[in-house]
């Protein structure tokens, strides 16, 4: 029946060259933490990504309750972590998630520099982590002021006087970011929501599917 | 590849009718080593790794409830801003006297954009074929560097901040949640108005008298002679002689705040 299914498919999409790529290849040994155990340092991006997974679910069931609004922000905040059953535990998964997902790819990050892995023919594809890397900042940045408490305020306040003490274009990223030259208020959690849920996720999205299909193009680099 | 004559398509789109890829595994014994195939022998080694890593991702989160403070008030003066622990770095950078005030450009652009750049540039800066850390002693000192300075500044950080004091600011108060005390307050009585004329009042206890930094006065438990007792000679955090009136305001406004009692 399923291979019915497939067949049928497969018949007018010629589906098969892309299972191929994206699940039979070849995982070489030195990567296989089944065969060495050290080799669970090449399971740092997969980890990362895998948390990326869990941010974006628990992100997505997260705007079911928040409101991006400065009367409401806080309190929907309030009754999703006190009120809503499992609440608590999808905003804290998004809370952890948030942290952890900086050390694994910090750890990624490290991996592929101490073994050389940045190197020809692979630069562009350590061009585009970083670029990954910077998002995530952009993220954790964008998404620490959405609840709307004094820790979120305060710090986004000084993050974007920071953000405006720029030469020439610190105004301009001020004005951008918090929507008004002087005012840090409903503008401004208006534009990080925007940001945080559809500009940064667009582009992480991007720069993802650039990096796989890097990978998957290179294969992983050899053993030391 | 075959081209022209001869061949068949599926409908009149571009897919071949003949010649597909057949759907069978390869066959993985001509890899060396133990290669093996990614789906589904690998993928589970790796999920077996991802769900050790999830239990200890559960664990955190139901022992560390993510944290909730009292809501944004832009006129709370006396908050210490910290942004989250990964900011705290580049933060501990503004606070050096290399780096802030007439040099802040050094420490809000030019470190954290030479930093970030370098780290975008490895592959062009370090274009040996030699991979081993140990074989290419300068990129990997480098980075030491940069991670040890990264852990450095991080601590300094950490070590100056008081967590105690960052702990009780901003905790959530009845008043956040609106469960104030049942209590009447005319705000047409003399002593209202000599309250908010009082800058000195209104600054601690709030201009709704639910309390600011300074305690709630809402469904308070003195007596008028008590009240003009604390606000003449202080109690607690609170300094003496901040009362700027006459004797008799004083008493009107003592009177007043004694009669805030909860229904």
């Amino acid at each position: 029946m399923l291979n019915k299914i497939y067949d049928w498919v497969d018949e007018r999409l010629d589906i098969t060259p892309i299972w191929r790529d994206i699940a039979d290849h070849e995982v070489p040994e030195h990567v296989n933490p089944a065969h060495h155990f050290s080799a669970f340092v090449y399971c740092f991006g997969g980890l990362t990504f895998f948390i990326t997974v869990i941010q974006i679910l628990s992100g997505m069931f997260l705007t079911m309750y928040y409101v991006p609004d400065v009367e409401n922000a806080w309190k929907s905040v309030y009754y999703l972590q006190n009120e809503v059953a499992f609440g608590e535990i999808v905003r804290g998964m998004h809370h952890w998630g948030a942290s952890l997902v900086i050390v694994m790819m910090f750890l990624h990050t490290l991996r592929v520099f101490f073994t050389g892995s940045y190197k020809k023919p692979r630069e562009l594809n350590w061009l585009v982590g970083v670029g990954i890397f910077a998002i995530m900042l952009g993220l954790g940045f964008t998404g620490y002021l959405l609840p709307w408490d004094m820790k979120a305020l305060f710090a986004t306040k000084v993050g974007i006087e920071i953000a405006a003490s720029m030469p020439f274009i610190g105004g301009m990223i001020k004005t951008l970011l918090a929507g008004d030259a002087t005012i840090l208020g409903a503008q401004t959690l208006t534009r990080f929501f925007a940001i945080h849920v559809f500009f940064l996720p667009a582009a992480l999205f991007a720069l993802l599917a650039a990096h796989f299909i890097m990978i998957r193009r290179q294969g992983i680099s050899g053993p030391l | 590849m075959q081209r022209g004559k001869g061949m068949k398509f599926v409908g009149d789109s571009r897919v071949k009718a003949n010649n597909r890829m057949p759907n069978v595994p390869k066959d993985y014994s001509e890899y060396p080593g133990k290669t093996e195939a990614f789906w589904p022998d690998f993928l589970l080694k790796e999920w077996m790794v991802g769900a050790v890593f999830l239990i200890g991702y559960l664990l955190l989160t139901v022992a560390h409830p993510s944290p909730l403070e009292g809501p944004a008030d832009p006129t709370n003066a006396s908050y210490i801003p910290l942004p989250d622990w990964y900011f705290l770095s580049m933060y501990q950078l503004l606070k050096y006297s290399f780096a802030s005030g007439p040099y802040n450009l050094i420490g809000a652009a030019i470190i954290p954009g030479i930093a970030f750049g370098a780290l975008a540039l490895v592959p062009f800066l370090d274009t040996t074929p030699e991979r081993r850390p140990s074989k290419r002693p300068l990129p990997t000192a480098f980075m030491l560097l940069a991670i040890a300075a990264l852990i450095y500044t991080t601590w300094e950080s950490v070590a100056a901040t008081n967590w105690e004091a960052v702990k009780a600011q901003g905790v959530i108060s009845d008043k956040h949640l609106g469960l104030l005390p049942d209590v009447e307050v005319d705000e047409t009585s003399e002593g209202y108005e000599i309250f908010q004329a009082q800058a000195s009042c209104i600054g601690c206890h709030g201009g709704d008298l639910a309390g600011v930094s300074g305690p709630m006065l809402l469904g308070n438990e003195l007596t008028a002679e008590e009240v003009s007792e604390v606000i003449a000679n202080g109690r607690g955090g609170m300094p003496a002689g901040t009362f700027s009136g006459t004797d008799e305001e004083l008493q009107v406004l003592s009177e007043f705040i004694a009669g805030l009692k909860e229904k």
